[in-house]
């Protein structure tokens, strides 16, 4: 008689490789770390770029098919390649960015890097999320790492005040999404995905919504939407700028996934009652964007008010509540990334003996002493704009396309028209660099900075003739939640 | 067919080619200089001729879109198509031909930064090109608002004391209006499944969805033409902007406005147009008459100028959608000369400006002592500006009025008498600067026109006069795809006769 049953069947382990292989190699590094200390700074560096290198050699090696593992809660389809796409290239053009930076500011940690990829760990979680609670799991991995980078600076006193702001105000909204997470398990029976859709076909109990209305705000919060984006431009500015920059990409990417998967795949029954929400978060973070960041003067902080706005834009096509609208969002998030990148990197390499470009007027002149640096900026502006050629015009035609495909045209005309009031603060740096005299003198940027500056500017100004693919791909992505 | 490549596409990427060779082949020394202005100088010609070759493969008698070439582009819907009619085929050759000038007008008078300021305008002639060869909604969206980068760098760069003021006001004004178009070619998208313009030609929008389509394109082109009341970035634009910039401002950018009209409003959105006409004609007769009478009061050159052009672009919107032949063709007919009188206006003052460095109208007087072959040409261009038989502008504000005539009378009488005042502003602005007694010292040694200047006016005057008395060959060219494009829009303005006598 075979007295050992089988109580344990091993999961599947396949669909969660790449985030395996982040696990692994986050513990390795941090054993590394803690045998030899700040000497293996360099070793950390290389080999956290190697494991998300790596990562996404295995995300990009998995194809689109949905799998679920773990007991449902753990899902990898198109759309979920899509977006740690996006994050793992994030997260490493982060780590070049931060490199040179740190060492000049005698900051560098061997932590740093391992912190980044746990944080990259936790994002992947939470794009790959099926079930409340994988989601919280996810969302808190990546919170926590990033509370301590956002005061990697720890002798500096705004940097501190940054990463305690955030993690007082993350920890409220982490709050508040268990709280509906708790009220939905409640009202629905389940924490699956597939099963609360199955639970609120077609009607929705006022609890469930109810608790729909605390997870939206926590997930709000995560992407930094109006009116949960108070925490926004003190991190960013307080902040060193590398993580500022990882801020502005990464995490986005992972949240916005997030918000998607769980309005598509949880609540597809009562799409009439969260597009509402959706629309007002988007109107709201896209006019306040565009508004609040005319009177900025430090470039952190207008980029902090223009991450809000470009929220606003990717909400605008989740409204839409449809594929046109995910794939809407797939796309502007891909051009927003690339875009954000591109700007930071421009900041960083503009290197004084005394620092970075803070401020717009730092930037005065910058077309004569800088003529590369200033152009490749310029068309960065010109992008965020949403001028075409150029990759944000695409990332935000399919944005709004898709709000105008759901017939949500009051949503469109007031977020296009925002976009042209925001037009003014980009041009305005546009102006500061071309039409302004001034002494901006710099010294050359870092190799690696160099790097991504190269990279996002081919991206961005090349956009048109990669278009085609890159749309193809987010529409197969987007297919895989419907 | 060169790599696959037609005669069209040839035209879009022949000044960029220009404009990556001085980018990345060529210094700032003096050499690098010097050569910058010829090779600017030659692709602008080069295109020129280019577009002569397409010229010669294109045949009138046709209605249709003619060397067309078709490639996927964002997806099956969305692609890269451009071609040719009877209405564009002008506009390319005028953009074409207008370019050398701007170098030429630009060889000595721009002394900073020259590289950048070649590429710009290689790069805006290929935006403007793209524009009207466009045959695909999303690929004209991206010419039409590309063409904004380098036309707000120019102002803001190389322009006047109130540069940016001006760049920011042409930059936002502009997006504003082009955005809602943005959203009407979603809408289209969404409505038809397509963006290629040949397909949508065809297609019959709903009535109340043509409408709401109608009022966002117009948002757009009406800030394009510019229709009053929102004209006052042009006044603006032009004062600040350097002498090749204002002309490429009057010559082309305004075009693309009066191009949307026929190429969309009309055909597209017959019902919608016919319904919006009375709106158009009110605010085309307000520009011509009121816009004359600011002009007359302007101090500055380029100003009265800009005044003037709004005046004359009130007759082409009347003329297009008075929704006849005269008119529409008679649009087109102003439209190609306006391009090159305004043009060569703007060249006028830049040459006294370059020497007198200022365009006071005042600060001038008696130049005919000095510069009588400059008084020569500013006269021509006057002439033709104020619309007298036998310059091109006749030609043009006669068929829009007899346009207009038709569709209304009042209109046609009310927008007669801007004729009479453009006389008035346009004389008078002659005698003050040209006629009279020198009155300052400095005009007793004002050199008359060099070699590179007359090279310059030249073919614009024997073009103004050649067109005055033989306006076939742009009418021609046009009418067989205006016949086209009024069946539609006589049909719609048919059928919506006959329901409203129904409801009566």
């Amino acid at each position: 008689m075979n007295i050992t049953t089988q109580v344990f069947e091993m999961p599947l382990l396949g669909p969660a490789l790449p985030e395996i292989l982040l696990a692994c190699g986050a513990l390795l590094m941090l054993i590394i770390g803690a045998i030899r200390g700040q000497a293996a700074q360099r070793l950390i560096d290389i080999l956290a770029m190697v494991l998300l290198l790596g990562a996404l050699v295995l995300v990009l090696g998995q194809d689109n098919a949905k799998v679920t593992t773990f007991e449902r809660a753990f899902v990898s389809d198109g759309f979920a390649r899509f977006m740690k796409v996006l994050t793992l290239g994030g997260s490493l053009m982060t780590i070049l960015l931060s490199m040179d930076y740190l060492k000049s500011r005698g900051i560098e940690k061997f932590e740093y890097p391992i912190l980044i990829t746990l944080a990259t760990l936790g994002m992947m979680m939470m794009i790959s999320a099926n079930d409340l609670m994988a989601l919280y799991i996810g969302l808190e991995l990546q919170s926590l790492a990033l509370y301590v980078v956002a005061s990697i600076h720890r002798d500096d006193a705004k940097s501190t005040e940054a990463g305690l702001k955030y993690f007082v105000l993350g920890a409220l909204s982490s709050g508040m999404l268990l709280y509906g997470a708790s009220l939905i398990y409640g009202f629905t029976g389940n924490v699956n995905f597939d099963a609360i859709a199955l639970v609120l076909q077609g009607k929705a109990a006022a609890g469930a919504v109810f608790g729909l209305v605390f997870l939206m705000a926590g997930l709000a919060f995560k992407v930094s939407a109006v009116p949960f984006h108070m925490w926004t431009p003190d991190v960013y500015e307080g902040s060193p700028t590398p993580v500022t920059a990882f801020f502005a990409g990464a995490p986005k990417m992972a949240a916005m996934a997030l918000f998607v998967r769980v309005m598509m795949e949880a609540f597809p029954g009562i799409t009439q009652q969260w597009q509402q929400i959706v629309t007002f978060l988007a109107i709201a973070s896209m006019v306040l964007g565009a508004f609040a960041a005319i009177g900025q003067q430090n470039l952190k902080r207008l980029m902090a008010y223009s991450s809000i706005a470009n929220m606003g834009y990717a909400l605008t096509s989740l409204a839409a509540g449809n594929e046109a609208g995910v794939q809407g969002v797939l796309v502007f998030m891909a051009t927003y990334l690339m875009m954000t990148a591109g700007v930071f990197a421009c900041i960083l390499a503009l290197r004084t003996e005394h620092g970075h470009a803070e401020t717009i007027n730092d930037l005065a002149g910058l077309s004569r002493t800088r003529p590369g640096i200033a152009f490749v900026l310029a068309m960065l502006m010109f992008s965020l704009v949403g001028i075409p050629p150029l990759a944000g015009f695409f990332g935000k035609f399919y944005a709004f396309a898709a709000a105008v495909n759901a017939k949500l045209y009051v949503l469109a005309v007031i977020g296009i028209v925002s976009s042209v009031v925001s037009a003014f603060y980009y041009l305005r740096i546009v102006k500061v660099m071309y039409f302004d005299e001034g002494e901006a003198r710099y010294r050359d940027g870092a190799m690696e900075v160099k790097l991504v500056l190269g990279l996002s500017f081919g991206f961005v100004f090349l956009f048109g003739l990669i278009a085609g693919p890159i749309v193809t791909m987010a529409q197969a992505a987007a297919k895989s939640l419907f | 067919m060169i790599l696959g490549l037609g005669i069209l596409s040839g035209l879009i990427i022949l000044p960029l080619v220009g404009a990556l060779f001085i980018a990345f082949a060529l210094k700032d020394d003096a050499a690098g200089l010097r050569n910058t202005r010829w090779v600017a100088l030659w692709t602008t010609l080069a295109v020129f001729i280019l577009a002569l070759f397409a010229w010669k493969d294109f045949d009138t008698a046709k209605a249709g879109f003619q060397l067309v070439e078709r490639r996927e582009w964002l997806s099956k819907a969305i692609v890269y198509q451009l071609g040719v009619d009877g209405i564009s085929m002008p506009f390319v050759l005028l953009t074409a031909f207008l370019m050398p000038f701007c170098i030429l007008a630009s060889w000595e008078s721009i002394t900073q930064r020259l590289r950048e300021y070649m590429i710009a305008f290689l790069v805006l002639e290929t935006m403007m090109l793209g524009v009207f060869v466009a045959l695909d909604t999303v690929l004209f969206y991206v010419f039409f608002e590309a063409g904004l980068i380098p036309m707000f760098l120019i102002i803001g760069v190389w322009g006047g004391k109130r540069r940016i003021y001006a760049s920011f006001k042409l930059f936002l004004y502009t997006l504003l209006g082009s955005v809602l178009m943005l959203l009407a070619i979603m809408a289209m998208y969404w409505d038809a499944g397509t963006t290629d313009i040949i397909k949508l030609l065809a297609h019959k929008f709903d009535g109340k969805l043509q409408f709401w389509l109608w009022l966002a394109f117009f948002a757009s082109f009406a800030v394009k033409m510019p229709m009053w009341p929102v004209h006052t970035w042009l006044p603006d634009a032009h004062v600040e902007a350097p002498t090749a910039g204002s002309v490429i401002l009057a010559g082309i950018l305004l075009k693309m406005g009066g191009y949307g009209f026929i190429r969309f409003s009309l055909p597209m959105f017959p019902e919608a147009s016919h319904l919006f006409a009375p709106l158009v004609f009110a605010l085309s007769v307000i520009a011509i008459v009121y816009t004359s009478l600011v002009a007359m009061m302007q101090d500055d050159i380029k100003k009265l100028i800009a005044y003037s052009s709004v005046a004359h672009m009130g007759f082409v919107t009347m003329g297009i959608f008075s929704g006849n032949v005269q008119g529409v063709q008679g649009a087109v007919f102003q439209m190609v000369s306006h391009g090159l009188v305004s043009g060569a206006l703007f060249l006028c003052v830049g040459i006294i400006y370059d020497r007198m460095h200022t365009r006071e109208i005042t600060a001038y007087g008696g130049l005919v002592n000095r510069m009588p072959w400059y008084a020569l040409a500013f006269m021509v261009f006057t002439m033709a500006n104020v619309g007298l038989p036998g310059t091109s502008g006749f030609v043009g504000e006669f068929l829009t009025l007899l346009g207009a005539f038709k569709a209304n009378t009042w209109v046609a009488f009310i927008a007669t008498t801007g004729v009479i005042l453009s006389a008035c502003y346009a004389l008078w602005l002659f005698a003050r600067v040209v006629f009279g007694e020198i009155t300052r010292p400095v005009f007793e040694t004002i050199p008359d026109l060099d070699r590179r200047e007359m090279a310059m006016l030249a073919p614009l005057v024997v073009l103004v006069i050649y067109y005055g008395v033989q306006p076939g060959p742009i009418l021609d060219a046009c009418a067989a795809s205006v016949e086209g494009i009024l069946k539609v829009y006589e049909a719609a303005a048919a059928t919506m006769a006959r329901t409203a006598l129904v409801v009566q």
